[in-house]
């Protein structure tokens, strides 16, 4: 008798005490390819805000965290991810990973930062634009003109002085492929990179490359986005950031919570917070391009105007052609160096 | 002892009986043999079935039915027997990958999305996957769309076996050019590197220029840094801002050029220290007659020294060979868009999310890797010994025009390794390169960058030791219960194939086949995914085969009478093996450790699919510093690499010979 009421008690105990830590601290695994430089920043600004809740980050570049996110499809690791291209949640959406959710406050974000969806499975924190890096120095050497567009890199003044992102292995450089389809319409868009390919040195495994190959007087004009732009610029880099004129494909980075979490609630009170005011100033120290609307204050070295310049971008049909577009341009042009037949 | 049979009657044949310590020997041997099995067989198990897993979009698992502009709903109708109808897509259509999509539109060739036309889909089997847009269904309940939402819908397609990943690889053109450049990187790389090599080692050993323990120091440097240095050190002499840009003469660096320069680099010791080892054994006698004889220089090297050395000359070839179409740091960073096997894998997994045509090019990897480790075996179990009781040992004479060549030869290839590291050290401490050539430590912080920081380097260093400890016991006890146990041929010679093994396998193939075996939530194992003990074990793998020759070497030398003696002296085994068997191998056992601890310091291929954030690793980091355009600080880390490896060679070296001098005085008479 006595025995059992112990045991009861016992049990009691050690449930409030279970509880009670559960209540005190939920571990959350966050999955991020934010920026190494931000990470810390973010985790400590958020814990101050949710006490409640610790983050512990992994962090890997963009195809690399796809890789990972998709290869763990039948035993999820993560929780949440948090600042993931939102390309890459959409390819998990597709595969029925994410669990939708429409965070408090949703309907304040521009709604182009939202997965369309209701209720959405992603929600968007920041985008990046893609822009051109160009090198004056070097250009004044070899007496390039800057370039103002898109077409204006297929002149032959630049030819063996570009570097752009391989579509097929970069984030970046399928933005700028999926783009082109998108504003030029398919045809003239292939005929574009045609002769585009001829003045291409080089294309890259990754999108922040081109521009610091840029930075570094390698390459005349890397094809890349404002952010490492503005980083090599403050490192005292000879480069412009030059938007092209017929406008830039973009990338959000996003959130959403992987489907299956044993910490549904934390995970969607860190999604509550990822799109709140005070999380998108957090973000603008960075990102000159945040989803909460009137936020966002110029970065250094960046224009102003840079969500001008963002074309209306259909994640969807990006999406959904993914497969077809990167055939055919590894088809096209996925190697440079063998004779052309 | 065939003499001795004619005179004596044979006997009953002795068999041991198996005793305790028999058993336990045998026990062992199963054990390491298992551990083999599950590190390297079934993982190699799991890729080669992945490769054959295909997509496939399987029509008869959709259902539709239309209605006209009035809503009267026609017949159901399978999408199968709609295509078998219409005739619209073949079997290269319905192959897919495991992103792809099939509109369902594609089925209805009359379709309008303006038309007030009705659609419904459902699946006839419980797995039909389609997206409406870019949401999930999968239901075999009828779901209804007007013709505006039925052009978003996507059928998904559903894993199946085949080989169509393969092909779908031979008719890529992009894909099957990667072999041929493979094979041509692979084969110039190894003329030059055993030509250069020869060179260095005939110096060294048949010469009596000055400096050569400065020398051999200087050769063996390459082994202490990832195969990506070089690459970067080329981008810094001979990139658009090289140093030396104009010797290029308008060629490119990034592409077969840079390659194949970084490949001789890299795979430069490893020729040299096997063929110096043929050099250094010759018989003076063969040169003494050749001179009596009035044989030609030119000619007594080639019926000589050529002859004395084809076995070392083979498995150089072979070794450089493997090493070169193996290599995926060095054309990742300097390749540009010269495609080789080894990045492709990279590409498919990393960039594309391809895990099928990963394993597809991975085992067409396999085959030449294979291949040129059965050639050398076949051609190394063709040696003879060539030094016998009576040989006497070549002793060069100087000769001052022929050492004055020498010297100017090794100084050269001496230059070239100094310069490679050189160039790299003070890339790393150029503040920004090339507008900014005043010294900094900036690309030393590398906790503001891609890559994981300094705990990679921590990291690096703690799978360095685990892995030479663990590693060196693992092997040394394998190759121990292999060579001195009794009877039990035909699990011996199993074991031996087992231990041989890993030389043939790629690092990619083997990182690879471990995402397959381990990331799978099935496998009991599957908790060490992500942790640093799969780097460990990964390592260990990877590098098996080196340290079990070398154990297996230092055992041989250790007559085989001692087990029986301690047995009839009633001593357990393990009091031979910790009395006598451990100091006497004491040298090869530190070698192996040595070995182990550097090959995980600068090893990229295996564990760049394996690491985690918790257990990023240096060389991993040099290799995403590099990708992320962080050239400078990817040198750092790279030197990094390379001053820890020297200062544990110092502490090996220093150690050895403390320690031989305590317990190798038997040696010396």
């Amino acid at each position: 008798m006595d025995l059992r009421k112990t045991s009861v008690a016992f049990a009691a105990f050690a449930g409030l005490l279970a509880g009670g830590v559960a209540h005190a601290q939920t571990e959350l695994t966050v999955y991020t390819s934010f920026e190494a430089v931000d990470l810390e920043r973010y985790r400590e600004t958020f814990e101050k805000a949710n006490p409640d809740i610790k983050i512990n980050w992994v962090r890997d570049s963009t195809g690399v965290m796809t890789a990972k996110l998709l290869a763990e499809k039948n035993n999820p690791q993560a929780d949440v991810v948090w600042g993931v291209a939102a390309t890459s949640l959409l390819l998990l959406k597709a595969q029925d990973m994410l669990h939708p959710y429409a965070p408090e406050g949703v309907e304040n974000l521009d709604p182009r930062f939202v997965d369309s969806d209701n209720p959405p499975s992603w929600v968007a924190m920041d985008a990046y634009v893609a822009a051109l890096c160009y090198n004056t120095v070097e250009g004044e050497k070899l007496g390039l003109t800057p370039p103002t567009s898109w077409k204006d890199l297929t002149k032959p003044e630049y030819q063996g002085h570009i570097i752009m992102p391989n579509p097929s292995s970069s984030g970046t450089g399928f933005l700028d492929v999926s783009a082109w389809i998108q504003m030029f319409g398919e045809d003239e868009a292939w005929a574009y990179m045609d002769a585009l390919h001829e003045n291409i040195a080089r294309y890259t495994h990754s999108g922040s490359k081109p521009c610091k190959l840029a930075a570094s007087g390698e390459t005349v004009i890397g094809v890349s986005f404002e952010f490492p732009g503005a980083q090599a610029k403050s490192k005292g880099a000879p480069i412009d950031i030059i938007f092209p004129e017929e406008g830039s494909g973009w990338e959000a980075e996003a959130a959403a919570i992987i489907a299956g979490t044993p910490n549904l609630e934390a995970a969607q009170q860190l999604l509550d917070w990822a799109i709140t005011r005070e999380a998108n100033e957090m973000y603008n120290v960075g990102y000159a391009v945040v989803a909460y609307p009137g936020v966002a204050k110029p970065v250094e070295h960046l224009p102003e105007d840079i969500a001008s310049h963002m074309i209306e971008n259909d994640f969807e049909w990006a999406a959904n052609n993914r497969v077809r577009i990167l055939e055919e341009w590894t088809k096209r042009y996925d190697s440079k160096s063998e004779p052309k037949d | 002892m065939s003499a001795d049979a004619t005179v004596l009657p044979a006997g009953r044949p002795v068999k041991l009986g198996l005793d305790r310590d028999g058993l336990i020997k045998r026990l062992f041997m199963v054990l390491i043999a298992l551990y083999l099995i599950v590190t390297l067989a079934l993982p190699l198990y799991a890729m080669m079935s992945k490769s054959f897993s295909t997509y496939e979009f399987e029509l008869q698992r959709y259902a539709f039915q239309v209605s006209d502009g009035e809503g009267n709903w026609g017949e159901p109708v399978t999408a199968a027997e709609l295509n078998a109808r219409l005739g619209l897509l073949d079997e290269a259509d319905l192959a897919s990958t495991s992103d792809g999509r099939l509109a369902a539109t594609e089925l209805f060739p009359d379709f309008n999305f303006r038309s007030p036309v009705r659609y419904r889909i459902r699946g006839t089997v419980e797995d039909a996957p389609y997206l409406v847009g870019l949401e999930y269904h999968n239901s075999r309940e009828w779901q209804e769309f007007d013709s505006n939402t039925f052009r978003r819908i996507n059928l998904r397609p559903v894993r199946s076996i085949g080989v169509q990943n393969y092909v779908e690889y031979f008719s890529t053109p992009s894909l099957v050019s990667s072999i041929r450049n493979s094979f041509f990187i692979a084969s110039v790389s190894t003329v030059l590197t055993v030509g250069l090599a020869f060179g260095f080692a005939y110096a060294m050993n048949r010469s009596c220029m000055p400096f050569k323990g400065a020398f051999r120091l200087i050769a063996l440097m390459p082994i202490l840094v990832p195969s990506l240095l070089p690459g970067i050190a080329l981008i810094y002499l001979f990139g658009n801002q090289g140093l030396l840009k104009s010797l290029m003469m308008g060629h490119s660096i990034y592409g077969p050029i840079g390659i194949i320069v970084g490949s001789v680099f890299f795979t430069f010791p490893h020729a040299l220290i096997i063929i110096s080892t043929a050099l250094n054994i010759s018989d003076q006698r063969q040169y003494e007659a050749a001179e009596a004889l009035r044989t030609s220089k030119w000619r007594t090297f080639w019926t000589v020294t050529i002859p004395g050395a084809r076995y070392g000359l083979v498995s150089a070839v072979f070794v450089t060979f493997t090493l070169v179409i193996t290599d995926f740091g060095l054309p990742k960073v300097i390749g540009g868009q010269y495609n080789v096997l080894a990045v492709d894998i990279y590409k498919q997994v990393i960039g594309q999310q391809n895990f099928e045509m990963g394993a597809v090019v991975s085992v067409i990897l396999l085959v030449p890797a294979v291949f040129a480790f059965m050639i050398d075996r076949m051609v190394q179990k063709k040696q003879v010994a060539l030094l016998t009781a009576r040989s006497v040992p070549y002793s060069p004479k100087p000769k001052r025009g022929f050492d004055m060549a020498c010297l100017a030869w090794c100084s050269l290839i001496g230059l070239f390794i100094v310069g490679i590291i050189a160039i790299c050290q003070f890339a790393a401490l150029v503040r920004f390169w090339p507008y900014d050539l005043s010294l900094s430590l900036n690309n030393y912080a590398f906790n503001r960058m891609d890559g994981g920081g300094w705990s990679a380097y921590t990291n690096s260093i703690q799978l360095g030791l685990l892995t030479a400890f663990a590693g060196t016991v693992v092997i040394f006890i394998g190759a121990y219960m292999v060579e001195k146990v009794q009877g039990f041929a035909a699990g011996r010679s199993f074991f031996q194939f087992l231990a041989m093994l890993p030389m043939a396998v790629p690092g990619m193939v083997l990182g690879l086949a471990y995402i397959f075996f381990f990331n799978n939530p099935a496998n009991p194992l599957h908790v060490i995914y992500g942790t640093m003990a799969i780097l460990v074990i990964s390592t260990i793998t990877h590098f098996y085969t080196v340290g079990h020759l070398t154990a297996v070497t230092a055992l041989k030398q250790i007559d085989g009478e001692f087990e029986p003696v301690a047995t009839s002296l009633r001593q357990p085994f393990y009091r031979l093996f910790s009395r006598v068997t451990v100091p006497v191998c004491l040298p090869a056992i530190l070698d192996i450790s040595i070995y182990l601890f550097v090959n995980a310091m600068t090893t990229v291929s295996a564990v760049v699919f394996l690491y985690s954030t918790e257990t990023n690793l240096a060389s991993v980091a040099v290799l995403n510093m590099d990708d992320a355009g962080d050239i400078a600080p990817a040198a750092a880390m790279g030197m990094m690499i390379f001053y820890t490896n020297a200062a544990a060679r110092l502490v090996h070296a220093f150690a050895s010979r403390s320690l031989l001098a305590r317990t190798q005085v038997w040696r010396t008479r």
